[in-house]
């Protein structure tokens, strides 16, 4: 039975770790700084619950472990809304989004779309 | 007084977690420190519905579970988008009508959007929630609707607030 939580809990870890390296390469290879975001928050949500619920599996029925869901409750207020906030500061300083398709209230249908072969 | 009570026992339990002393000293000034924080938020005007919202708690066990699972589906998504050769990406904005009733329904409905990966929320007024997806289907589902159905029945008991819109 020990083998076996150890064993999840290390593919957990390298599945976390590796989720957080993709988001890395993706905000490398994103065009544009709102895509560069949606990367950036598979490392904050994925690679995090990963690395989290292996790191549980360690400390087992522990305090630890309860520290270790209270350390993933507060991620899952704050990293959400710092996110919202450095997405809202871009907009409002004029960081023009590239958009494909644009469909906002206001927006006049396809005249914004814009595809580049990139 | 609900609200009081609710935030100072949460305040209580969260001490008493992270602290780990049970000497009668420490838990007095755990007791000391949870009442004068209490004060604060009186003072404040931050204890009500809003403030500590006890009356989710009971379905949001159900909730986190649900958008968790979300989460995990949207991880694999966009991670398939950023891995794959070629451009897999159609960036899109779309401005969704936020239909809970209570600020703070429209803040969990905002917040859970920017949570879950590929879709970020960038401005709420009135409840029109503007949102960057990195994809056109991301922003098919959401137009769908399903996180704002969720959000609604999980505040679906909560007290009018004063403040609350439409």
């Amino acid at each position: 039975m020990i083998w076996f939580i150890n064993s999840l809990s290390w593919a957990l870890l390298v599945v976390g770790a590796m989720t957080c390296v993709i988001g890395g390469f993706g905000m490398l290879r994103m065009p544009d700084f709102y895509t560069r975001t949606h990367a950036a928050s598979i490392a904050d949500t994925g690679g995090m619950l990963l690395i989290m619920f292996a790191l549980m599996l360690q400390a087992g029925l522990t305090l630890i472990t309860v520290k270790l869901v209270l350390i993933v409750l507060f991620l899952m207020i704050t990293s959400p809304t710092a996110s919202h906030a450095l997405a809202r500061a871009a907009l409002h300083d004029d960081v023009k989004p590239r958009l494909n398709h644009d469909k906002r209230m206001g927006a006049s249908g396809s005249a914004n779309d814009r595809h580049d072969p990139s | 007084m609900r609200y009081l009570l609710g935030l100072l026992v949460g305040l209580a339990i969260l001490w008493l977690v992270l602290s780990g002393h049970y000497a009668p000293m420490f838990l007095a000034f755990g007791l000391g420190s949870c009442l004068f924080t209490v004060w604060l938020c009186h003072r404040l005007g931050s204890i009500d519905a809003e403030g500590v919202p006890v009356d989710l708690l009971p379905r949001l066990p159900g909730y986190m579970l649900w958008l968790l699972w979300q989460i995990l589906k949207a991880n694999v998504d966009v991670a398939a988008r950023i891995l794959r050769p070629g451009r897999h990406i159609s960036p899109t904005m779309i401005t969704l009508t936020a239909h809970q009733r209570t600020p703070l329904g429209q803040a969990v409905f905002a917040n859970s959007v920017t949570l879950t990966p590929g879709t970020i929320t960038v401005g709420l007024t009135d409840g029109q929630a503007e949102v960057h997806a990195l994809s056109e289907a991301g922003s098919h589902d959401l137009d769908g609707g399903v996180i704002d159905q969720r959000v609604r029945a999980l505040e679906s008991r909560v007290r009018h607030l004063s403040s609350a819109g439409s």
